[in-house]
């Protein structure tokens, strides 16, 4: 191993836990663990996106995605009462066609990716930023400007997000005091109203 | 020898093809199937991170950035589906899930 450059050795390590954990989340039989080792995989690329020097976007990952939608998923995957041996079923059906498809998109990928087309020697790796360069800054230059329509257009997706996970897990409950709106609108004024006839009468009690 | 945009590229490639697979191999497990679209996206990430890396342009990363927030949205209203699903039909298998079907 001498010789070998330290971002290679670290770009190896996690490449391979990263690779290790996302085929035990296809592998892995109980959803509870293959939740766990997506968590992992989140960390292992985490850790590879900081090699690219996207410090921000490595642990917005780490923030959102192990922070909210992992702890998401386990919480559905715990509630759900899941029978597993029926949803199982046909695995090993498409283990051998499955290999095969993927072994021969892998190849053809790599075939188009691989270092002939992309390698060093074609595209020069660039130099690394000085220690006092800072990612979260240059994005949010971009961010906050250039991408800006795009950015609050993000937002309302994610107000959208936000009413339409509420709206559909909203189980209606029996005690909660809500009008019906309904029955609101088609009052009549019959049903409210009751005009009773009688005589103006003074104080003193004689009929005006 | 020094570490090139193929790494990342092969790297996006293998995580891709797996989560591929994943789709193929576990497709009654609805759960699984989620997963394996967010190992998807995670690939692409991967992808956009590189090129904006060796190109020296930080719009990729921007793009990621849109591609988190997006990702969250989908994985909350397809888990309030998930939920809304097995409320009713009190299953997730897939196979089972044919309404639709004429």
């Amino acid at each position: 191993m001498m010789g070998l450059p330290y971002d290679l050795i670290v770009f190896y390590l996690f490449a391979s836990i990263l690779v290790v954990a996302a085929s035990m989340v296809i592998f892995v039989r109980n959803p509870v663990h293959a939740a766990l080792f997506l968590v992992l995989s989140f960390f292992a690329s985490s850790a590879i996106w900081m090699l690219l020097e996207a410090e921000f976007l490595a642990i917005t990952l780490i923030l959102v995605y192990v922070g909210a939608v992992m702890v998401l998923f386990l919480f559905v995957v715990m509630m759900l009462d899941i029978d597993l041996a029926v949803l199982k079923e046909g695995f090993v059906k498409f283990l051998l066609i499955g290999g095969v498809i993927a072994v021969s998109m892998l190849g053809l990928m790599i075939s188009v990716v691989g270092p002939d087309k992309f390698g060093a020697d074609q595209i020069t790796p660039p130099a690394r930023h000085a220690a006092d360069y800072s990612n979260t800054e240059e994005l949010g230059r971009v961010l906050y400007t250039d991408y800006v329509y795009a950015f609050e257009i993000a937002a309302v997706i994610l107000l959208v997000a936000i009413i339409a996970a509420i709206m559909l897990s909203l189980r209606k409950s029996r005690s909660a005091k809500t009008p019906n709106i309904s029955k609101q609108v088609s009052v009549k004024k019959e049903d409210r109203l009751r005009i009773v006839k009688m005589d103006a009468v003074t104080d003193k009690g004689e009929r005006s | 020898m020094s570490l090139s945009l193929s790494h990342f590229l092969i790297l996006g490639a293998i995580l891709f093809t797996l989560s591929v697979t994943g789709i193929f191999l576990n497709r009654k497990n609805l759960i699984i199937i989620l997963m394996c679209i967010e190992l998807m996206l995670l690939s692409v990430n991967m992808n956009f991170l590189a090129f904006s890396h060796f190109a020296g342009d930080i719009a990729g990363q921007v793009f990621v950035f849109f591609i988190l927030t997006v990702a969250a949205a989908e994985a909350a209203i397809g888990l309030a589906i998930l939920v809304v699903l097995f409320r009713n039909r009190g299953t997730i298998n897939v196979a089972e899930l044919d309404d639709l079907k004429g």
